[in-house]
């Protein structure tokens, strides 16, 4: 028993003796450095060349367009041309200005800093992971220039001035007793309907001219039209109700109703608070509108100029109260809301004709038929088109095309 | 006078317009920009006009307490509440920090998001009474319909790819998308281009006149 007791002390002791050594051996051991495979040196971009410069035509003398040849590096997945700096001086030597930092691959770039009838010089260089390789040299000078007319609209001033010759031809021919016949339009003989109804309701009528400011030509047509409709309004004594979203078009519809009360021979009908102020906010002046339909209970909703996603919420909160609907847009996506919601829509072009349809005189609807003969001259145009292109001549279509 | 001078003014600054649309040159371009800064600055003063009205049309109506009168104090209050914070905020009013931002983003965005919402039961209601076969034309209406909101979702093209590709759903919807419903928004687009230059041109002209008010 001794020896063995003896024995699990060496034992032990050299155990201990052992765990002391290897300790103190990796204390003094340097950790071995992971070796890692070498990274191949990125080399620095070679220069972009051909550095070119040329004055971007057709515009106010504001902008000069550079092409260059891509560096030899500038290949797909080499990784060595990040990109492009393109810099601008006035003088050959500088100081040079950033233009704009380029992406690999681009050869082309605008710049539309630049101010008319000055020289200016350009040098491009490339840059990537390995550095940024200094530019061979520098082009200009580069002088934008402004030019009197906008060749490439040239076919809009055309087809413009053609259509002002046609509608000022068939005015005069109109004033001079010809006046051309215009088709019946059901949803403008409406608005007539919808008014008499409204009269019988003993209940007034709302006039929408939406929520477009006097920019968009829609609310002009739309303004246009509510002179007539206030003097219908007047003639049959039913009160209107006219929330405008825009101050402008607020003023402007403030005149349109008056003008209309006085051409019907009522001006002391005229209520000033007939036309108010209500918010440019889209929902805003929507909920507002809402209110007005089920708190007031018009009998008949006329909706007239440009309209967009409110046109719904609009028409089938009218819907519900049972009103006569009749609207009018040139918006082609809020077309179909109205169609199924109003009684009547006014497609389009209808909405332009309506004013001249209304009031029936001659100069107005002579302009209806200029307008009518020159989309005949369109379509013809478009036929033409279809043909040339078809027999590989492109060169109507690029007149056509403009900038 | 009274007529003459705007309905001259329309005209000049019309044609003016319309011609610095063909010519880039600074002499042109220049004073076209400014008139239409000049545009802006008017609308800014047409603001004020448009809030005293609201203002005056409103209070009317609660001095002489009319039907729902209360939601006109609302709006009255609101409106007054909303001036004041931004002229508090000042320039800063865009910074998060801002009661003008609270407002927006806790107030005024919420209930812009709640009146877009109502749409979907909407377009639903519409849609019910739209797609009542009563007639040929809603009939067809009706079938091109199904046809391009199947076609539109994943499974309804899935369901035909049994089919000839001429009569997969996806197909048939672009088809019907790309032809004759392109050719039909055209069409009315196009005529639309020439009613606004027809309008435009009555006004400039000085044809069209009632928006000058008072009678011819």
């Amino acid at each position: 028993m001794t020896n063995i007791g003896g024995l699990r002390r060496v034992g032990w002791s050299g155990l201990l003796v052992f765990g002391l050594c290897a300790a103190a051996a990796w204390a003094q051991v340097e950790p071995v450095p992971v070796l890692e495979p070498e990274k191949p040196a990125v080399a620095v971009p070679a220069p972009p060349s051909r550095l070119s410069y040329d004055d971007v035509p057709n515009d106010a003398g504001s902008a000069v367009r550079l092409t260059w040849r891509l560096s030899a590096d500038d290949t797909l997945g080499r990784g060595i041309v990040s990109g492009y700096v393109l810099e601008r001086g006035t003088s050959p030597v500088g100081p040079w200005t950033l233009v704009d930092s380029i992406g690999f691959g681009i050869r082309e770039q605008v710049d539309a800093g630049v101010s008319r009838n000055v020289p200016y010089f350009y040098r491009i260089a490339a840059w990537g992971p390995g550095g940024t390789t200094p530019a061979l040299a520098n082009a200009g000078p580069a002088i934008a220039r402004e030019t009197w007319f906008n060749t490439t609209r040239s076919s809009v001033l055309a087809v413009m001035l053609a259509f002002f010759v046609l509608v000022l031809y068939f005015m005069s021919l109109a004033q001079s007793g010809k006046k051309p016949f215009v088709r019946r339009l059901a949803g403008i003989d409406a608005i007539e309907e919808a008014i008499g109804r409204a009269t019988e309701m003993g209940r007034p009528v709302l006039y929408v001219p939406w929520i477009q400011d006097i920019d968009e030509i829609q609310t002009v047509a739309g303004l246009v039209i509510l002179e007539s409709v206030a003097r219908m309004t007047a003639r049959y004594e039913t009160p209107i109700r006219v929330p405008v979203a825009y101050p402008i078009p607020f003023t402007i519809a403030q005149e349109m109703v008056k003008s209309g009360y006085l051409n019907a021979g009522r001006p002391e009908a005229y209520d000033p608070d007939a036309v108010t102020f209500v918010s440019p906010e889209q929902f805003a002046y929507a909920a507002k509108i809402g209110g007005i339909m089920l708190r007031e209970r018009p009998a008949a909703h006329i909706f007239m100029g440009s309209f967009y996603g409110e046109s719904l919420l609009l028409a089938e909160t009218g819907f519900s109260t049972g009103a006569i609907q009749v609207a009018g847009t040139a918006n082609v996506h809020q077309l179909p809301f109205f169609v199924v919601a109003c009684d009547y829509t006014l497609i389009g072009e209808e909405l332009f004709a309506a004013s001249a349809y209304l009031s029936g005189e001659p100069r107005l609807v002579g302009g209806l038929k200029g307008a009518d003969m020159l989309k005949l001259f369109v379509i013809l145009l478009i036929l033409v088109g279809c043909v040339l292109e078809t027999m590989g001549h492109h060169g109507l279509t690029e007149w056509m095309q403009t900038q | 006078m009274k007529r003459e001078l705007p309905l001259l003014l329309t005209a000049v600054i019309g044609l003016f317009m319309i011609m610095s649309f063909f010519v880039p040159h600074h002499l042109v371009s220049v004073p076209a920009d400014f008139l239409q800064q000049c545009a802006v600055i008017m609308v800014a003063f047409g603001f004020a006009l448009g809030g005293a009205n609201a203002l005056r049309v409103n209070l009317e109506s609660i001095a002489r307490r009319q039907p729902d009168w209360p939601y006109k104090l609302v709006l009255v209050v609101s409106l007054l509440f909303t001036i004041v914070i931004g002229l508090h905020d000042g320039r800063h009013w865009q910074d998060q920090s801002t009661w003008s931002m609270f407002l927006y983003n806790n107030i005024y965005s919420p209930m812009q998001g709640t009146m877009f919402a109502l749409l979907a039961f909407y377009i639903a209601s519409a849609a019910f009474r739209a797609f009542r076969i009563r007639t040929v034309e809603a009939g067809l209406l009706a079938v091109a319909a199904l046809i391009v909101m199947l076609g539109r979702v994943p499974v309804g093209d899935a369901a035909t790819n049994w089919l000839p590709e001429p009569l997969h759903l996806g197909v048939m919807q672009d088809w019907i998308m790309n032809v004759p419903q392109n050719a039909a928004k055209r069409a009315i687009l196009m005529g639309a281009a020439m009613g606004v230059m027809a309008t435009g041109l009555r006004v400039i002209l000085g044809i069209e006149r009632s928006y000058l008010g008072g009678g011819d």
